[in-house]
């Protein structure tokens, strides 16, 4: 028989789905809070949504995940996308025991849905949620729909926060058991106001966030002015920022992005690197652990959030060729020796074709 | 390379099977087509300074007016002062009657006239020239709140973090109801003082 493993830190000794013990300080019984409280180098990243009614579609999009990830975001139809929503995908993923980041764009719901919404995530245990204003429904595939934008970002952290806080909803009526949860923001240094985007930050702190994910990060410069304000400010210390990293496929998708994907902003040098490559999506690849490296050295830079759409099988290369982990391994879903023995006692009983006698079974027994 | 090939997404597809007709409307959002030009609200918030200057004599003399209000009935000259309010407001910032006015804290630049109505600051989607995601000809609300904010003397009321729209208060008048809050507000103080 296989030697029991090493239990891994943040897993409930009974079973990985259930919420893990309460830490002082901690306002969630999440994985991704504890490591960011611990100071290690937290990796989130972002599961791209299926376009389907099957768990296993959304099962095996988390699996190239494991062990490089402290945490998943549960899109919610980013870009104005309709995809699988993103309460849904984190009841999946919760039940297999990972550690998502469920995203609440105000977009699709009003604050009636939304704070249902928040109850039955922390329910179904999502320990993270980011708030998000949402793109505009005319970005996505189904311009003609109503945008709700009933609350905005701000307003959305405020509301959770009063949730968990106070136990109470929008209204003041009261919640017998309040939401335990982390609660994150998202942050664009990449456009303007720009003077405005650190004093942003600040709101969005005093608003509820603790942490907050920047959008892609191509221009580390600009990225290192906007750090050098938030120190200033000493918003650094009041909250974790990771920062957005992720690979260009090829110069062209680089081009297309920049003209059509409001928000992110890639330089030229970025582009003409890529074009100068023979294999452009190797340098890609290249080029997005080379700003991992860079941002990764400024100081109050908590992690990174990687996003790979569509290229997701190169996350854990990027995770391990940047080395951000330092021999650390985030949690990953594996048999415990209890289950170990279940499966080798089932495989016994479906496959080997033995017809015991119960005399026999004690004969063996003894 | 071919780069004129632009890349087929799912929305490229729905516009592509949209109907087709010679007549275009104008603008993306039903939202700013409403509005009319933004010229008028530009030069507002260029001259933020000057109508904050003008806004705080004008509420004091709303509510040196409140004993006028209060025997008229508050009801009765809603109708009237809306009128107004609405077109007064409409000219000068393309006011929306959301019935919460926060241009003070927002650069004299009215937030409802976001496409996504945000009224904490601008999204993650401000486009390098400072125009708007949504509507790519419109110059970005929050940009310019920021930079009328800048010109004000308590333009740090920007930092505030504001409460969700309460939507049952459309098409009422803000400037009464701030009169009368004040009021009640002077009168609770003068009351503990006594």
């Amino acid at each position: 028989m296989t030697p029991p493993r090493p239990r891994q830190p943040d897993e409930h000794p009974d079973g990985i789905e259930l919420p893990l013990d309460p830490l002082p300080g901690h306002s969630s019984r999440g994985r991704l809070e504890r490591v960011l409280r611990r100071g290690e180098f937290a990796v989130t990243t972002e599961l791209n949504p299926p376009d389907s009614a099957d768990p296993e579609d959304v099962y095996n999009r988390a699996k190239i995940f494991d062990g490089w990830v402290d945490g998943i975001n549960a899109v919610d139809a980013s870009g104005a996308n309709c995809h699988m929503s993103s309460v849904g995908i984190c009841a999946l993923l919760t039940r297999m025991g990972y550690a998502p980041i469920m995203q609440i764009a105000c977009r699709d719901k009003n604050r009636i849905a939304i704070q249902g919404d928040v109850l039955g995530a922390a329910a179904m245990g999502v320990a993270n949620i980011l708030c998000l204003t949402g793109d505009g429904v005319q970005a996505g595939d189904q311009p003609g729909a109503k945008p709700v934008f009933d609350l905005d970002s701000m307003s959305l952290l405020e509301t959770v926060r009063i949730m968990r806080d106070n136990g109470k909803f929008l209204s003041g009526r009261k919640l017998t058991t309040p939401p335990q949860l982390f609660l994150g923001a998202a942050v664009n240094p990449f456009a303007p106001p720009y003077d405005f985007r650190p004093v942003h930050l600040g709101k969005k702190i005093a608003a509820g966030a603790q942490f907050v994910q920047s959008q892609y990060c191509f221009d580390v410069p600009m990225f290192r002015t906007f750090m050098n304000r938030v120190r200033d400010l000493g918003y650094d210390e009041k909250c974790y920022i990771l920062v957005g990293v992720g690979p260009l496929a090829s110069a062209k998708t680089a081009k297309w992005i920049r003209a059509n994907v409001p928000g992110i902003h890639i330089p030229d040098a970025i582009i003409k690197r890529l074009e100068g490559a023979q294999d452009q999506k190797k340098e890609g690849k290249q080029l997005c652990i080379d700003i991992i490296n860079e941002v990764k050295e400024i100081s109050g830079v908590s992690g990174v959030h990687v996003m790979a759409y569509r290229q997701e099988e190169y996350v854990a290369e990027i995770v391990d060729e940047s080395g951000v982990l330092k021999g650390r391994q985030p949690w990953k879903r594996e048999a415990r020796s209890d289950d170990q023995r279940v499966a080798e006692r089932l495989e016994h009983i479906l496959h080997d074709d033995v017809t015991e006698s119960q005399v026999d079974m004690v004969k063996t027994a003894h | 390379m071919v780069d004129t090939q632009p890349t087929v997404t799912q929305a490229t597809l729905v516009k592509k099977a949209a109907p087709k007709s010679d007549y275009k409307p104008a603008d993306v959002s039903p939202q700013r087509r409403v509005q009319r030009s933004y010229t008028i609200r530009l030069w507002s918030i260029r001259h933020s300074r000057l109508l904050e200057w003008f806004y705080s004599r004008f509420a004091d003399m709303f509510l040196l007016l409140h004993p006028l209000w209060k025997t008229i009935g508050y009801g009765r000259v809603e109708a009237p002062i809306k009128f107004v309010e609405k077109r007064v407001k409409g000219l000068m910032f393309d006011c929306r009657m959301c019935g919460q006015c926060v241009l003070s804290s927002t650069g004299m630049s009215c937030p409802m006239n976001c496409p996504k109505q945000l009224r904490n600051g601008p999204c993650g989607g401000v486009r390098a020239n400072g125009n708007c995601e949504v509507e790519p000809d419109m110059p970005c609300v929050w940009v310019k709140a920021w930079e009328g904010s800048r010109n004000m003397v308590k333009g740090d009321a920007i930092l505030n973090v504001q409460k969700p729209v309460d939507q049952s208060l459309r098409e009422t008048s803000a400037w009464l109801r701030v009169t009368a809050q004040a009021a009640a507000t002077r009168e609770t103080a003068s009351k503990e003082a006594a």
